[in-house]
């Protein structure tokens, strides 16, 4: 198998009233097809950025973004996009938002068919019986949830997640990391997810990249290659803390912090 | 039971008003000149049935036609505004400084331009009075939609079209409802405003100017409950599309 996702020198830079500010620098990284990839880093180093250009939202300064081999560059349908806020629309039923990206990828496709894929994918997530609530009529686990339906309904190649669990309860968290890896054995799809949660990024991840502080380059790449059913558990082996701690060092160094007495 | 609640309250509290003016009139012992008491209005409104039928009907197709232009036209420029800073930055103080000036100056100007093209003048002060609301409610409600409602969308190619109909527009309409429950009202006043100092003979404004002429104050203030009455018929009208297309946004539970 292939790289799905390739970046191949990026370097972009905003601009901005203060003149250029350079947030990624020389950035390589690839994602394996199928491999679940999270990126850490420090506060404004550069994540969401990373995440607009690989959907073809924003196109760099400098370097190529490939997916599937092929140069990226406006959006395209095997993406799908999952962000803190779960962005459901409030005038639509879960059951509508969930199908909203297959009126766009898949016009020609039946409102029957439409409908079934999307009440298949919320059974799956747990929220069979919601399909006619409102948005504001669930918890904002069971929104994120939904959120995460809407973006595997079509099938993308590849999910790009920013920060999907940040504003959750740590237990809710842990319900929804679980819920990755169920999603990921009966839906394959390579991942991509920024996070500021170690924990998480260890737990769910194949690979960890840890990104440098702006502009970001890639620090460190760390493999997880702990099998299949993950328990939440796992967190605790002596591998794991062992890794947790190296990671905790590497983003120290990325914020400039190494040298300090903790 | 519940549609009873719902209307039994304002009807008594309309009822408590008009006894309240009746013993009002009664007791201070005021001449129909000065001031009419609802009792005096039936008569009124009997007297010219067929007349308040005709004249209302004027009224509130004009005003009708006015609002819906400035539906038309108020969503139109608050796209423009809503999509494009430069044209928001340029157009916003033109329409500000517009929609300052008193109208009631705008009516002469108006009836003197479009000599004799009563309907159109109507029509166009009925426009020109309530389209601001929408067109700045509309703009407000774009330029404010998050981007990541866009990124939901445009990250799978969806066209700016596709955008602005599936998720754009419909976030708007909770803002655009609020605008045009104030524009319904505007639009009645410019009709009204054109009909009155401009009179042609026709709309309930000619009415009550006929009224005030003939020296026939009962048919004045009856002439402005029939205008309550249209206005509160129209304002209803919206509130119920509202129900219809921007409900979701009630989240008061019913
Ligand atoms: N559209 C923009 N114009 C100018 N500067 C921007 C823009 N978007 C982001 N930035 C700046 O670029 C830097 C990187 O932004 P980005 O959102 O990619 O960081 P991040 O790593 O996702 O941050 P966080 O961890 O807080 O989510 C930040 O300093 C931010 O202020
Ligand atoms: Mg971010």
């Amino acid at each position: 198998m292939g790289d799905l996702v390739e970046l191949r020198a990026v370097t972009h830079a905003y601009r901005t009233k203060a003149g250029p500010l350079p947030v990624l620098d020389d950035l390589s990284l690839t994602i394996p097809e199928g491999k679940f990839c999270a990126v850490v880093g420090p506060s404004g180093c550069g994540k969401s950025t990373l995440t607009r250009l690989i959907a073809g939202l924003m196109m760099p300064d400098r370097g190529e973004v490939f997916l599937h081999g092929e140069k990226v560059k406006s959006p395209r349908k095997t993406v799908g996009m999952a962000f803190q806020n779960p962005v459901l629309l409030e005038w639509r039923t879960i059951l509508e938002n969930v199908m909203l990206p297959l009126e766009i990828v898949a016009p020609s496709m039946p409102r029957s068919q439409r409908e079934t894929r999307a009440r298949d994918l919320l059974a799956l997530v747990g929220l069979a019986g919601f399909e006619t609530k409102r948005p504001s009529q669930l918890s904002g686990g069971m929104r994120q949830r939904a959120s995460l339906c809407r973006s595997i309904v079509h099938k993308p190649e590849v999910l790009i997640m920013d920060e999907p669990f940040g504003a959750l309860d740590a237990f809710t968290r842990e319900d929804l990391w679980q819920l990755m890896h169920r999603l990921r054995a009966e839906e394959p799809f390579t991942a991509l997810l920024i996070t500021h949660d170690l924990r998480e990024s260890v737990y769910l991840a194949d690979e960890v990249i840890v990104l440098s502080d702006r502009p970001a380059r890639v620090q460190y790449r760390m493999a997880i290659d702990a099998p299949a059913p993950r328990p939440i558990s796992m967190l605790y082996d002596p591998d794991s803390v062992a890794k947790l701690a190296i990671l905790r060092e590497q983003i120290e160094i990325a914020q400039g912090r190494s040298g300090e007495v903790h | 039971m519940d549609f009873l609640r719902k209307v039994a309250p304002p009807l008594l509290a309309i009822l408590a008003i008009m006894l309240f003016w009746e013993w009002l009139v009664w007791v201070k012992g005021w001449p129909n000149y000065k001031m009419a008491a609802p009792s005096d209005l039936w008569p009124a409104f009997w007297k010219y049935r067929t007349l308040f039928l005709i004249q209302g009907w004027e009224t509130l197709w004009r005003t009708v036609v006015g609002l819906g232009l400035a539906v038309v036209f108020g969503t139109f420029l608050g796209m423009i505004m809503g999509f494009s800073r430069l044209l928001r930055d340029a157009l916003y103080p033109v329409l500000v400084g517009f929609n300052a000036v008193p109208k009631a100056t705008v009516v002469p100007v108006i009836a003197l331009i479009f000599v004799g093209e009563h309907d159109f003048n109507t029509v166009l002060i009925a426009f020109m009075i309530s389209f601001f609301p929408i067109a700045v409610s509309v703009s407000i409600g774009l330029s404010t939609l998050e981007p990541e409602y866009r990124d939901i969308l445009r990250a799978l190619g969806a066209s700016r079209l596709t955008i602005f109909w599936k998720i754009a527009l419909p976030k708007t309409l909770p803002e655009f409802f609020g605008a045009l429950k104030v524009s319904v009202t505007l639009a009645f006043i410019g009709t009204n405003l054109m009909e009155i100092v401009e009179p042609h003979g026709r709309g309930l404004g000619a009415l009550f100017d006929s009224g005030k002429i003939n020296a026939d104050y009962p048919l004045m203030f009856a002439v402005l409950f029939a205008l309550a009455f249209l206005g509160i018929v129209l304002f209803y009208i919206v509130v119920a599309l509202e129900r219809v297309f921007a409900g979701w946004a009630d989240r008061s539970g019913g």
